[in-house]
């Protein structure tokens, strides 16, 4: 466990994550992790996140230790798409028993990598660890370890149970488990000036594929991608790449930090989610090789791919524009991926509504970014009914969002798109962002919305459910407006601070009391912004909007 | 009489079980404004919640106590207190259902003194429905989770009845297994209405998971059976529990409230239902409605139309026990043989499938059994369907989940109208395999070189 905790400690000191550099080192030791509340939480473990770090790669058995709960509640749930190997799509768990609980479980997990060794013979196995076989004190590493010796086959410890964390610390943990066991044991045959390893891409319903061609076609070589569509040989030799790309936001940045600090890998965060991202991504790869030696002209046939790419994306996205005008789009996402299609979308004549998104400058989406980040914190803590409201008053026409919000949306009878991860279709590079319109048409101009917003035969129009839905809400804002102390009450009582559950009133209380000016002095008293940090603006709007009178009578 | 037997692997590969947690979860979904607890860490209650979303394609209501690693060490008490706090506050249940995990089970967190304390310290949760139920992840399955926290909300919700007290002679509680989709329970409350029977469904899926368009938002669960209806269940003239499962909460209610019960283990297939329809007639004291007349000449005519295909087939099942006796019987009574049969749990009835061997296992086990048995149909969860696309033989999804299909909630198999639809499904499947993968050519009765083989075509 010390190891473990030493891991944990480690990913927490991240220094290319940039929330991390902001940090103190008290704040930095407490780590990313934010407390959750019982009852009032959701999301997956860090068991969870290390699978979907790790499951796509396709000819590694992927075993878990643990009771049925664990892989017997999940197996086969995610989306991503192989070239070769359906090794890991099946399931391997040791199903812990009350006597494994009793005695210790090592003795069958030693059995169960046996077992699978003999039965399907991967080029390796991956353990994971999960909480009830951490509590009894199971080493998995020295399990791992004899078994690898005696069988003569890499069996790599991911020790990522549950309990530690949620879902973005396990994508770390798994991370941590390559470079430790994995990275660098192997050679690969020969290296090219063209090699690159993208990490942190799933191939979820085969989207790589959507740009995988491009890259071909200029001769450029993914040595391995971590994970979709990866192979265990493909990882142990990564090392030689010439330069890394780090897909999907900040899942796996220590690996690509650390393989630029071992290795000297330099890497860029990119995305291949939209038009122009998609063209800097390339271009960015091309000038990451040519910097590390490869030929110049890289670049020449880059920008030539990029043109015709371009042009025909736009071309194809033409025809849209004159059935998208005056549509509305409400975006609703957290997800980084997101931004980078608004520019597409508004391109195609859609209008983005429900956010403040005006233009589409590279300085506006960063910005965006950091808005819509706090904005997931609110929708996770929105009520239903509440979401609901905010469709019709931004009088969308169709909403894009994660699959979280999927049913108000089509309760209301609203056009939905998923935009996250558990969808059908790929949405990736060129070709892909003329999918994601297609789809929007599809679901914009179907027949059947007319008929569902119908009311029944037996019901007055006006009196369904939708309408009553907000005279409530009118209702009870127009309750609330006319008590004066009610209103100062709820007023009071908005959240701030999502992450440590702080209220407005809260903060402008200790404001008060102790007439602070910084968020700093705000955190110190109560601990609002002490989580992720994303309610920092919201403080400092707090603090401007405080009359100075105020601040002086606290003195 | 089968032998039941347990694997004896050390890895489960390709789990046909899932955890008995959420089998209680499951149940308390049935109940009006319940929110579902897991007494455990965070994922556990998130991997269930995916589970139930994918199934049903509907927000389902579940919630975690978020114990930490530090928390597993210390005891759960503050988690408890802080989850049944935090969500009678912000989502006003009007039952919260709390199930352990194999994570607080391993430290032995005492939940029930946990309640007892939190009873005392919070005076306005005295009389606060609160229903706990023991069921670590290290032990039995799904059903079985489902089994335990049912039997416990009538032990806890149903309020006694004095000896011979009235009794509501038209009202019959109804427990029906995990096993029934709320399509299910929807055909059987039609068939009790038809009697003339006011029904009591515990838990009732049918009012909260089928899918309808709710009034109003709510985070806990929308329709399933009030907390005040349970309470008043001891007033019925019956309990009728369906499948085996069902036995030990209707055992309780009868020990609570002296309502006697009725246990039909299986409600698919013709003498089934004979015997279902019969019992109605005779608790409600009404001749069978001519509808059901009608529908029981359209199975008997679906059971010939449909043997010609189901007669001779090579079944091969995976599912948990009651739902694994009740289809593999009907089919073996339309002429089909039960070459493989794998479960999750022991259960009384497994001795009674109508096999050589039922194993409680895996689905590898399922599919290294059908490969080696010729199998020629599966039966199977949606998990089966890697095995089906290497078996290339006809599957057909039943049980939870169903992830990669549609409509899971209202596929039916209880009732004529329900087993009439079942075996005309299953011939279907057969037929339309026939066609895409067994259609004769000049060389499929062609005598070989021996002079003596012949390769069989597959027609059944
Ligand atoms: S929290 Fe722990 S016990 Fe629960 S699913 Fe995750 S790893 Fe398994």
């Amino acid at each position: 466990m010390s190891s473990l905790s030493a891991t944990i400690q480690d990913v927490f000191n991240e220094p290319g994550c940039g929330k991390n550099a902001n940090k103190t080192e008290a704040e930095r030791k407490k780590g990313c992790t934010k407390q959750l509340q019982p009852g009032g939480a959701a999301g997956g473990c860090a068991f969870d996140g290390a699978k979907i770090a790790l499951q796509p790669f396709t000819d590694v058995a992927h075993l878990v230790h643990g009771p049925i709960a664990c892989e017997g509640n999940s197996w086969d749930n995610r989306g991503s798409a192989s070239s070769g190997s359906d090794l890991w799509r099946r399931s391997f768990t040791t199903d812990m028993n009350e006597t494994d609980i009793v005695f210790g479980g090592e003795k069958r997990l030693y059995k169960a990598i046996r077992e699978v060794i003999e039965k399907y013979d991967p080029p390796a196995i991956f353990v994971y660890q999960t909480c009830v076989p951490a509590m009894i004190g199971d080493d998995i590493n020295a399990v791992c370890k004899a078994a690898a010796t005696k069988f003569g086959k890499p069996v790599i410890p991911v020790n990522s149970p549950g309990f530690v964390g949620p879902k973005n610390l396990g994508n770390k943990l798994a991370g941590e488990a390559l470079l430790e066991h994995v990275i660098g044991t192997e050679e690969p045959d020969y290296t090219t000036p063209y090699d690159i390893n993208i990490i942190g891409e799933y191939n979820l319903s085969g989207e790589f594929w959507q740009v995988k061609p491009l890259l071909d076609e200029l001769g450029i070589r993914i040595l391995s991608c971590i994970s979709g569509d990866g192979k265990y040989r493909e990882l142990a030799y990564s090392h030689r790449a010439k330069a890394a790309m780090m897909v999907c936001s900040k899942a796996m940045i220590n690996v690509a930090r650390k393989m630029e600090e071992r290795y000297g890998i330099p890497f860029f965060e990119g995305s291949f989610y939209g038009i122009q991202d998609s063209s800097d991504s390339l271009r960015e790869i091309a000038r990451m090789l040519i910097e590390r030696g490869a030929p110049a002209e890289l670049m020449e046939r880059t920008e030539a791919v990029i043109a015709r790419e371009e042009a025909k994306a736009w071309a194809a996205i033409e025809r849209f524009k004159p059935r998208f005008k005056d549509k509305k789009v409400l975006l609703i996402t957290g997800g980084v991926k997101s931004w980078s299609v608004v520019a597409a979308l508004q391109e195609a004549g859609l209008e983005i509504v429900g956010t403040s998104v005006k233009k589409s400058t590279k300085e506006d989406k960063e910005r965006i970014k950091e808005l819509m980040g706090q904005d997931a914190h609110m929708i996770e803590d929105m009520t239903p009914r509440e979401m609901y409201k905010m469709l019709k008053d931004a009088k969308a026409d169709i909403m894009l969002s994660g699959g979280k919000s999927q049913f108000v949306a089509l309760k209301a009878a609203m056009p939905w798109l998923d935009i996250n991860q558990e969808r059908c279709h790929g949405y990736m590079g060129y070709i892909g962002m003329v999918k994601l319109m297609e789809e929007i048409e599809k679901a914009l101009y179907n027949p059947m919305w007319a008929q569902l917003r119908k009311p029944a035969p037996w019901d007055d129009a006006g009196v369904n459910w939708q309408a009553k839905a907000m005279a409530q809400m009118d209702a009870q804002a127009a309750e609330i407006a006319a008590d004066p102390v009610r209103a100062e009450e709820v007023r009071r009582a908005k959240k701030i601070c999502f992450c440590k559950t702080v209220d407005l009133g809260t903060i402008e209380d200790a404001i008060a009391a102790h007439g602070l000016a910084t968020v700093d002095g705000v955190k110190e008293h109560t601990n609002a912004s002490g989580g992720c940090g994303a309610c920092k603006g919201r403080i400092e709007d707090i603090l401007v909007a405080q009359p100075a009178p105020v601040l002086q009578a606290a003195e | 009489m089968a032998i039941v037997t347990a694997s004896k692997k050390a890895c489960s590969v390709n789990p046909l079980k899932m955890s008995q947690p959420i089998g209680g979860s499951f149940a308390f979904m049935g109940l009006r404004g319940a929110m579902p607890l897991l007494h455990g860490s965070q994922g556990c209650t998130s991997f269930g919640l995916t589970l139930f979303v994918r199934h049903f394609k509907e927000a389902v209501p579940m919630q975690t106590t978020a114990m930490s690693e530090v928390a597993t060490v210390l005891g759960g008490y503050e988690n408890v207190e802080q989850a049944i706090l935090n969500i009678y506050n912000r989502t006003k249940p009007e039952i919260i259902g709390i199930n352990s995990t194999g994570v607080t089970e391993t430290k032995g967190d005492d939940v029930e003194g946990f309640i007892r304390l939190i009873r005392q310290k919070h005076p306005h949760l005295e009389k606060f429905p609160l229903v706990y139920v023991s069921t670590p992840d290290f032990k039995d399955a799904f059903q079985d989770g489902w089994e335990k926290t049912v039997a416990r909300m009538v032990e806890v919700l149903v309020d006694p009845v004095e000896a011979g007290a009235a009794r509501d002679l038209a009202r019959v509680n109804v427990l029906p297994g995990c096993h029934l989709t709320p399509g299910d329970l929807d055909e059987l409350r039609t068939i009790f209405e038809d009697f003339g029977l006011k029904p009591s469904f515990l838990p009732d899926l049918a009012g909260s998971l089928d899918g309808h368009i709710p009034d109003e938002f709510t985070p806990t669960t929308i329709g399933g059976i009030g907390v005040d209806e349970i309470a008043s269940m001891g007033q019925a003239a019956w309990t009728i529990a369906i499948g085996a499962q069902m036995k030990r909460a209707a055992e309780a209610m009868q020990e609570r409230t002296g309502v006697p019960f009725r246990l039909f283990e299986r409600l698919c297939g013709l003498i089934p239902n004979d015997e279902f329809i019969a019992f109605l007639s005779e608790i409600s004291g009404r001749p069978v409605p001519l509808k059901y007349r009608r529908q029981r000449g359209q199975l008997a005519d679906a059971m010939l139309d449909t043997h010609f295909h189901i007669g001779g087939r090579k079944l091969a099942i995976g599912a948990e026990p009651d739902l694994l006796f009740d289809l593999s019987s009907m089919l073996y009574e339309m002429g089909a043989e039960v070459a493989a049969a794998v479960t999750t749990t022991t259960s009384p009835v497994l001795e009674r499938v109508k096999a050589q061997e039922v194993l409680i296992g895996d689905l590898e086990d399922l599919e290294d059994l059908a490969k080696a048995r010729d199998c020629d149909l599966l039966i199977t969860h949606s998990h089966g369907r890697q095995a089906a696309s290497r078996l290339k033989i006809p599957f057909y999804r039943a049980g939870f989940p169903m992830f990669d299909r549609l409509g899971a909630g209202h596929q039916l198999s209880v009732g004529y109208r329900g087993t009439r639809d079942l075996v005309f499904d299953l011939a279907n499947l057969v037929i339309g395999d026939r066609e895409a993968n067994h259609q004769p050519t000049p060389d499929t009765w062609r005598t070989t070189d021996s002079g003596l083989q012949v390769v069989p075509p597959q027609l059944h």
